[in-house]
C-alpha cells in the first residue's frame, strides 16, 4: 500500500488544528478533499490511507465519501465539469447548454471523454443562481453566465 | 379604524445595504475596509464596558431579528436557550451551507463582508459563553471558503480572534470548514453531524443542540445573514433595526432574485417592501414578458401565482397572507412561457436526490413523486396521477425527523393547487400546454 503524500499529510495536520485533539474524525471531509484534489478521484486505496491517518474504521471514511456528491469514487478525467441543472439555471436555458457541452465533448453525463480529459456531471444548486447557467471545474473554479461561445473558448484554453 | 394595516402602495421601503454595506468599496473583504466603516467597534465597546450578555440579548430581542436561514425563529430568544452554567467547551456555528435552490445571499456576505460575520459571531460567542466557532460553508462555493479562511487569519493576527481578545479575558476562536455537496447539511443537526466528520443525517430532537450539539456539547447554529446583522444592531440599537422593517419582521433582508428577470442578483432592502418594487429593482420580467408565478423563499416555500404576489409585501406576515412564506428570501421568478409540469419535475428530482435516506416516508416518497411526475412529462400520465401525487406528498409531510420531507411536499401541492389545469392538460394531451419551450 502506498502512502499519503507529504503535502496532503501536512494539510491534514493543519486541518486537525481546527478541532479538539480527541476529535480527529472531524477532519475527514477536508482530508478526502485534499486527496481528491491531488489524485483526481478517491480510490479504495486512498480511502484506506485517510482512515489509517485519522485512526478511523475504513467504513466511516467510505460513508462520508459516498454521502457527499462532490467526492468522486471513479476517475473523472483531467477536468471534471459539473453543471447545475436546478430550477434557476433551468429557467435560464441550462438544457441548451447541456446539449451543447455533450455534443462538443461527445460525452453524456457521468462519462469520461475518449482522450481522458473531460467528464460531465450533473449538479444540484451551487448557490450561484444569478450567474446561471454556470459550471465548476474540478470543484474549485466557477465559470459563470455561460454561452456556447464562452464554453468553447474555455475548452480551447484548457486544452 | 381598528386595524391600521397599510396598503402596499402606502409603505415606503427602500434599498438598505446593511450586511452588504462594503460591497461597493475598494477591497471590500479586507480588514482595513471593514475597520474604515466602523468595523469591530461593537465588540470593542462590549468588551471595554463589560456590557452584560442579558442586556445584549434584550437589545437583540427588541430588534425583532429573526433567523434568516428560513425558519424565522426570533434570534434573541434562541440565544437565551444556551445554558449558562455548564463548564467546558461551548460552540457556535455559522450556517453558510446555502443549498436551497435560488439562494445565494450568504455567498455575497462572505465574498464582500466576511469581517461583519466574524464580528457578529464574536458578539454571539460573548453572549452565549462560547469558546469555539465554525463557519460551515457550502462546498460548491470554494473560493468563498478560501477567502473566509483568509479573513479569519487576518482577524486572528489583529487580535480579534484567539485568546484574550482585545486584551480582555474573552477567548474565542473561529474556523472555516466546508461541506462537499449535500443539501441536507443546511439542517442544523445534519450540519453538526457533518462537522463531526459523519454523513449529514439529521438528529432526532430533543435533545436540542443548545444542550447536546457538536461532540455532545452546548451548540448554537445561526444563519450567516443573522450573524452579519448583529453588529449593526449593537451599534445602532434594537429599536433602530426594528424600525427599518415592519411588524413581526424587524430590519433588512437580502433577497436573492433569480430566474426570468432582467437583473438577477441580491437586493438588500428594508423588510416590507412591496414585491412589485423588488421586481422593478431586479429589472422586471425579462424579454418584456408577463409574470406567471413566483417561489418567494426557495422551493421549500409555496409557489404563488402572479396576481397574489403582486399584491404582497416582502416580510413574514405579508407572504403568509398569500399562503406562502419568506423562507431564505430566495425569489425564483417565472414568466408566462414557463411549463409548470416540467419545472416541478426538476424540483422533485432535487428533493429525491437530496433526501438523506434516513426516514422511509421521505426516502421512498420523494422517489415516488419524482417518478410519477416524470411519467407525466414522458407522456405516460394517468388520470389518477394528480390524486396520487397529493396523497404521497401528504404522507411524507409531518412524518419525518427533519423538515426536508415537509419541504419536498410543498412544491408538489402548491404547483398542482395553482396550475392544476396545466397538469391535466399534460396528462390528457401528452404534451405541455406551453408548447415546446423547455422549462
Amino acid at each position: 500500500m502506498s502512502q499519503l503524500s507529504a503535502s496532503v499529510m501536512k494539510k491534514i495536520d493543519l486541518e486537525l488544528e481546527k478541532y479538539p485533539l480527541d476529535q480527529k474524525r472531524s477532519a475527514v471531509m477536508a482530508a478526502l478533499q485534499f486527496v481528491q484534489a491531488e489524485k483526481g478521484w478517491l480510490s479504495d486505496d486512498s480511502i484506506s490511507l485517510v482512515a489509517n491517518y485519522l485512526d478511523l474504521p475504513e467504513i466511516a471514511v467510505m460513508e462520508v465519501a459516498t454521502f457527499y456528491n462532490m467526492y468522486d469514487l471513479k476517475p473523472v478525467g483531467k477536468y471534471k465539469i459539473s453543471i447545475c441543472t436546478n430550477i434557476s439555471c433551468a429557467l435560464r436555458g441550462v438544457d441548451e447548454m447541456v446539449n451543447h457541452i455533450q455534443k462538443s465533448l461527445n460525452i453524456k453525463f457521468n462519462q469520461v471523454s475518449d482522450n481522458g480529459r473531460f467528464c460531465l456531471k450533473e449538479s444540484e444548486c451551487m448557490g450561484n443562481c444569478d450567474a446561471a447557467p454556470m459550471i465548476t471545474i474540478n470543484n474549485e473554479k466557477m465559470y459563470e453566465k455561460l454561452t456556447p461561445e464562452s464554453f468553447d473558448r474555455l475548452i480551447k484554453e484548457l486544452k | 379604524m381598528p386595524d391600521e394595516i397599510l396598503a402596499p402602495e402606502q409603505i415606503q421601503k427602500k434599498v438598505f445595504p446593511l450586511c452588504l454595506r462594503t460591497k461597493d468599496l475598494k477591497n471590500p473583504a479586507s480588514l482595513a475596509t471593514y475597520l474604515s466603516i466602523g468595523g469591530y467597534q461593537a465588540i470593542t465597546k462590549i468588551l471595554k464596558e463589560q456590557i452584560s450578555p442579558q442586556q445584549l440579548i434584550d437589545e437583540i430581542k427588541l430588534s425583532g431579528l429573526r433567523g434568516r436561514g428560513g425558519a424565522g425563529f426570533p434570534t434573541g430568544l434562541k440565544w437565551s436557550f444556551m445554558p449558562k452554567d455548564i463548564k467546558g467547551d461551548k460552540y457556535i456555528v455559522c450556517n453558510s451551507d446555502e443549498g436551497e435552490p435560488g439562494t445565494f445571499k450568504d455567498r455575497d456576505i462572505i465574498r464582500y463582508n466576511p469581517h461583519q460575520i466574524i464580528e457578529g459571531m464574536l458578539i454571539g460567542a460573548y453572549i452565549m459563553g462560547a469558546n469555539r466557532g465554525y463557519n460551515y460553508i457550502h462546498g460548491e462555493i470554494w473560493q468563498e471558503y478560501l477567502s473566509f479562511h483568509e479573513a479569519t487569519r487576518e482577524a486572528r493576527k489583529a487580535g480579534y480572534l484567539g485568546n484574550k481578545i482585545l486584551k480582555s479575558d474573552f477567548n474565542f476562536d473561529l474556523h472555516a470548514v466546508h461541506g462537499y455537496g449535500a443539501y441536507i447539511c443546511g439542517e442544523e443537526t445534519a450540519l453538526i453531524e457533518s462537522i463531526e466528520g459523519k454523513k449529514g443525517q439529521p438528529r432526532f430532537k430533543p435533545p436540542f443542540p443548545a444542550t447536546h450539539g457538536i461532540y455532545g456539547r452546548p451548540t448554537n447554529v445561526n444563519n450567516t445573514e443573522t450573524y452579519a446583522s448583529i453588529p449593526w444592531i449593537i451599534n445602532h440599537g434594537g429599536q433602530a433595526f426594528s424600525d427599518l422593517g415592519v411588524a413581526n419582521a424587524g430590519g433588512t433582508k437580502i433577497f436573492s432574485v433569480s430566474g426570468h428577470v432582467n437583473k438577477p442578483g441580491n437586493y438588500e432592502i428594508e423588510m416590507g417592501m412591496p414585491f412589485s418594487e423588488l421586481l422593478e429593482l431586479a429589472g422586471g420580467v425579462w424579454k418584456g414578458r408577463e409574470l406567471k408565478a413566483v417561489i418567494p423563499g426557495g422551493p421549500s416555500t409555496a409557489l404563488v401565482p402572479a396576481e397574489s404576489i403582486m399584491q404582497a409585501t416582502m416580510d413574514y406576515d405579508g407572504l403568509a397572507k398569500i399562503g406562502s412564506s419568506l423562507g431564505a428570501g430566495s425569489l425564483i421568478v417565472m414568466d408566462q412561457t414557463t411549463c409548470m409540469v416540467q419545472t416541478l419535475k426538476r424540483l422533485s428530482y432535487f428533493f429525491y436526490e437530496e433526501s438523506c435516506g434516513q426516514c422511509t416516508p421521505c426516502r421512498e416518497g420523494t422517489g415516488w413523486v419524482y417518478r410519477v411526475i416524470k411519467r407525466i412529462v414522458d407522456g405516460q400520465g394517468r388520470s389518477e396521477d394528480l390524486a396520487l401525487l397529493k396523497d404521497v406528498s401528504n404522507k411524507i409531510s409531518g412524518r419525518t425527523i427533519c423538515a426536508l420531507g415537509d419541504a419536498a411536499a410543498v412544491p408538489v401541492l402548491s404547483f398542482i393547487k395553482h396550475f392544476e389545469n396545466e397538469f391535466q392538460y399534460f396528462i390528457q394531451h401528452k404534451k405541455s400546454m406551453m408548447g415546446q419551450q423547455n422549462a
